[in-house]
């Protein structure tokens, strides 16, 4: 499978990428690993007429302690997360979602920006960023805004992101010691989750049970009242409509987020 | 588009369409036809070669954005006639069936054992998620990661069947 003829432009700085994407508008999509676009474009799902590399930016890449903030360039790779020693001290529960993602071969060319703007509901790191209570650092022709990551995700491969925007980084708050858990129920290695659970200093949040990664309000709201894991966690599927495909029907994704929420709040990962 | 790479240590410069993936330049361009083409949806790791020295899939590269990189192919891997740890390993533990996934497994094993010399069998099995062995023979394959890691014993046992 071939993608569709476009053209190509190396960015040399973010302000260059910027430029390109005010010129070409929404013509142009932004290239880093290209593991998400560059399968979208060889199906012909999307057909971009110009790419805009950014995945050579070095400004865009790093991982760095910004107070109480652990920050991550935007075209910071999966597998330079997941191997941080940074990131496993100061946010594990990110080291281990990005060590979730596709598989060695995938982690070594996709990037934490490139998931987080996908907005793949059913994508790890999505609902890791959710967990976390992280936000995303986006930079613009009107400057630079903040977007939290409860906010980010529209809906079903959609962004708070304008389309001359730039996600530059991703900025998490460091809870080192912090009990955490993470589950993703799959049926074979490499695929995505058929519903995933990220908990951390009493937030929960839940993979492809909805349109966008959904926060479970009900079971926060039951653990903050003192609730048992066990009598919070029944709460997950509260107020959630998740889709149905050939791997399950609603009844049985909302059956897994209360396993799996309880699981997550047990502090187990899988 | 100009694109100037090393393959397997030979400087190369072409041009290419910007839309023609990194396994249709090793392939068709430079005749390098050990990366096979198999799912072509980044699932089978089929096409699986070092860039930078890290496995990729190259279905899911374009060439261009191995502009400046260095790539290494199974046809890169013996030296002076003789081959590497992991191609003998995997003929020593017979870790092929129809040979079709074998390339990708022979740079996706090597480049596990760039990044951790020593694997588990756990490892190895995690290590090699992302490639497909659709004759399913993927014992002899884990031995053959095993055995050029140096874990295998005299017998060819994994040790971790001699320890149970």
């Amino acid at each position: 499978m071939i993608p569709a003829p476009f053209d190509y432009v190396r960015a040399t700085s973010a302000g260059h990428a910027l430029e390109l994407l005010t010129e070409h508008g929404d013509e142009a999509k932004l290239l880093a690993g290209g593991h998400s676009l560059l399968p979208m474009m060889k199906l012909r799902l999307a057909v971009p007429s110009v790419l805009i590399d950014i995945g050579s930016l070095d400004e865009l890449a790093g991982i760095a302690v910004d107070g109480d903030d652990l920050v991550i360039g935007a075209t910071t790779r999966h597998a330079d997360v997941a191997a941080s020693d940074l990131v496993r001290a100061e946010a594990p529960l990110l080291a281990w979602s990005a060590a979730q993602v596709g598989d060695p071969q995938i982690r070594h060319r996709g990037t934490i920006g490139g998931s987080l703007a996908h907005s793949d509901p059913a994508a790890d790191l999505p609902m890791a960023l959710t967990a976390l209570g992280g936000s995303m650092e986006l930079a613009g022709p009107n400057g630079p805004r903040t977007v939290a990551a409860d906010d980010f995700s529209a809906g079903y491969f959609e962004t708070a992101m304008e389309e001359d925007e730039l996600l530059t980084a991703v900025r998490i708050p460091r809870r080192p010691g912090e009990p955490w858990g993470y589950q993703k129920f799959t049926r074979r290695a490499n695929d995505w989750a058929i519903v995933g659970v990220a908990t951390v200093a009493g937030r929960v949040a839940l993979a492809n049970m909805g349109a966008r990664p959904l926060r479970a309000t009900a079971v926060e709201e039951a653990l903050a009242g003192g609730a048992s894991v066990s009598d919070a966690a029944a709460l997950a599927a509260e107020g959630t409509e998740p889709g149905e495909d050939i791997h399950a029907d609603r009844e049985y994704r909302q059956h897994l987020a209360r396993v799996l929420t309880r699981r997550a709040l047990e502090g187990r990962t899988g | 588009m100009k694109v100037q790479l090393t393959v397997n240590g030979e400087a190369r410069a072409d041009d290419v369409e910007p839309r023609l993936l990194l396994v249709h330049y090793l392939r068709e361009v430079l005749g390098l036809r050990a990366a096979n083409v198999g799912c072509d949806t980044t699932s089978c790791g089929a096409c699986t070669v070092l860039l930078g020295g890290r496995s990729v899939k190259s279905c899911t590269v374009l060439a261009v954005q191995a502009d400046g990189a260095q790539v290494t192919t199974a046809e890169g891997l013996a030296t002076g006639g003789e081959l590497h740890p992991v191609q003998a390993a995997f003929r020593q533990e017979h870790g092929l069936q129809c040979g079709f996934c074998t390339p990708g497994m022979v740079m996706a094993a090597t480049g596990l054992l760039s990044e951790n010399p020593h694997p588990t069998e756990a490892e190895v099995r995690e290590g090699l998620e992302g490639n497909f062995c659709r004759c399913t023979g993927y014992h002899n394959i884990v031995r053959a990661v095993l055995a050029a890691a140096g874990q295998l014993d005299g017998e060819g046992a994994l040790e971790q069947e001699v320890a149970q």
